[in-house]
């Protein structure tokens, strides 16, 4: 059974789940400094240059499993003495090439940065270059090659550079906190902050439910994840943890979709608010463009308001696949329904640090939400539960969405409608590719099949927006 | 008098939404709007039972083919 991707991130989930299993036993203070040598005992060091520097840097994760500084409110950490510094050359001539005589990379040189040597082979002078790789496209031996850092290749709105150490440095007012950098750094040195202690510490609190009523929102992503078991025993594995009930977030999809529909053609221009990558981009890098934003707050905030005003004793946790929304639930108009905030990968090491197996549980059911609500966890599903709502409320509005997969095409579509030159009245923003499916807090990041989504859609028992909210 | 319908997930593929819609029926039906406040909770922790429904603090198992009963008996009984 095979529940992540990568070592990195089961390097981070034994540390999520011994600080879990700690706090559940209220061993943390004494138990703290012996988890490093528990994860790495030594002698021999199994991933670095020596066992101490291991532990040195689990220290770090440790720190940051824990909450990390309460200083700042940064959801993304660098941990420097992880980084491997590794290479950024740019483009660069390896090897592989042969010192042919057609000199195709010269003649494609716009700057004219290549240059050859006593024996044809050539060198690119860094001083000209622009990186435009139009190079490394020609060259029929595939001998040029990109050497950037994955950290800074996964990171398209451009916040990591180095700092003076050649450690990554995130510049917080440029991040989004979409996590993509801590899924593609392969030496794990930059990871989201963990709130498992502050969801630990409620379910103490509400002891058994009797003083508050821990509620649990599930994103629909999680169709994608816990492949190994079926969803029903998940829900059942959560209600174990310590939770009163789990309700679909996408019931506040349904919600979003019905609103939204409505402002957008009072509005006529909108873009989507759901997904707080999106929405702190447009903060950061397009701030002149706030007013255009669709003022409904996310699904997952507008279900947990619902949820509170009809329980004020509730405490809400939402769980989903999502970095971003550990900094959502911390905005102002937020903070006061949601409590916490876990991913997937935490909701994985919470359920072990209680050796909870979710394989042999019974199944529990969840079904709250509609078709339309569900498919909100992948890319284009928003566009069309929009064209659903204004369909079903009789909206007169002649819907022209752009649904923007992953971040780069939100910012093309944002840079189109900052010129007028955008041919659509909505903007569907996702920072992820395929959507919340493809997050950085999913447990495995596999080919995603938005078919998979839509399947669990149908399977929901409602079919129409208006008789998943008229419950309401 | 409050009438509280859980529409949490069990009670919901049970039918707790043709349940509301027939008691916002009724209420209306028999004037009582001022009178019956008609809400929605998330689990009363009773799921076997579902629909859950609770008139002020009575606990009440109610389906979509009862409710006419249930609110002869438990609702206009008491005006």
């Amino acid at each position: 059974m095979r529940k992540f991707d990568t070592k990195v991130q089961h390097l981070k989930y034994k540390v999520l789940r011994e600080v879990a299993r700690c706090a559940w036993n209220d061993t943390l203070l004494e138990k703290v400094s012996d988890i490093p040598e528990m994860i790495a005992p030594g002698p021999g060091p199994t991933m670095r240059c020596c066992v101490y520097k291991e532990r040195a840097i689990l220290s770090k994760r440790i720190k940051l499993a824990m909450g990390g500084d309460k200083e700042n409110s940064d959801i993304i950490n660098v941990i420097s003495i992880a980084c491997d510094e590794c290479p950024m050359g740019g483009y660069e001539v390896t090897n592989a090439c042969r010192g042919c005589l057609a000199h195709r990379c010269e003649d494609v040189c716009k700057r004219g940065a290549i240059t050859f040597d006593n024996h044809q082979k050539a060198h690119i002078d860094k001083a000209k270059c622009i990186e435009c790789g139009a190079c490394a496209k020609v060259c029929p031996y595939s001998a040029i090659t990109h050497n950037q850092r994955p950290c800074q290749s996964a990171c398209k709105v451009k916040a990591i550079s180095m700092d003076e150490n050649k450690a990554a440095a995130i510049d917080h007012s440029k991040c989004i906190s979409c996590g993509a950098c801590v899924y593609q750094c392969p030496f794990g040195a930059i990871m989201d902050k963990s709130f498992i202690l502050d969801v630990i510490n409620l379910i103490k609190e509400s002891e058994n439910n009797t003083k508050n009523k821990m509620y649990a929102v599930v994103a629909p992503s999680i169709s994608s994840q816990f492949t190994y078991a079926k969803l029903g025993q998940v829900i059942t594995g959560i209600k174990k943890l310590g939770f009163h009930t789990v309700i679909e977030a996408a019931l506040g999809a349904d919600m979003v979709a019905a609103a939204e529909s409505k402002e957008l053609s009072e509005k006529g221009f909108l873009t989507s608010s759901c997904c707080p990558a999106f929405v702190d981009f447009i903060k950061k890098s397009f701030p002149e463009m706030l007013p255009l934003v669709s003022h409904n707050l996310s699904p997952m905030a507008t279900i947990a308001k619902y949820i509170k005003e009809i329980d004020s004793n509730a405490k809400i946790v939402f769980i989903g696949p999502c970095t971003a929304k550990k900094g959502e639930s911390q905005l102002d108009e937020v903070k006061p329904y949601i409590d916490s905030v876990l991913t997937f990968e935490e909701l994985q090491a919470l359920f072990d640090s209680r050796d909870i197996d979710i394989t042999t549980l019974d199944e529990d059911v969840l079904d709250n939400a509609s078709y339309f609500g569900r498919i909100f966890a992948r890319s284009g599903g928003l566009s069309d539960a929009v064209a659903q709502g204004l369909k079903e409320q009789n909206l007169d509005f002649d819907l022209k969405a752009v649904s923007c997969d992953g971040i780069e095409q939100c910012r093309v579509a944002l840079l189109k409608k900052k010129k007028n030159i955008l041919d659509a009245n909505f903007i569907e923003g996702m920072a992820c590719i395929g959507g919340c499916i493809g997050g950085a807090g999913c447990l495995t990041h596999g080919v995603k099949d938005k078919n998979e989504v839509d399947k669990y859609g149908k399977e929901a028992l409602e079919k129409t927006i208006t008789d998943a909210i008229s419950i309401l | 008098m409050k009438i509280t319908v859980c529409i949490g997930s069990s009670c919901h593929l049970k039918g707790s939404r043709q349940v509301v819609e027939q008691l916002q029926f009724l209420i209306a039906e028999n004037n009582l709007k001022d009178e019956v406040t008609l809400g929605g909770t998330f689990c009363m922790g009773k799921c076997a039972d579902g629909v859950c429904v609770t008139v002020d603090d009575k606990f009440c198992s109610v389906s979509p083919d009862t409710v006419d009963d249930f609110f002869k008996k438990e609702v206009l009984s008491k005006f």
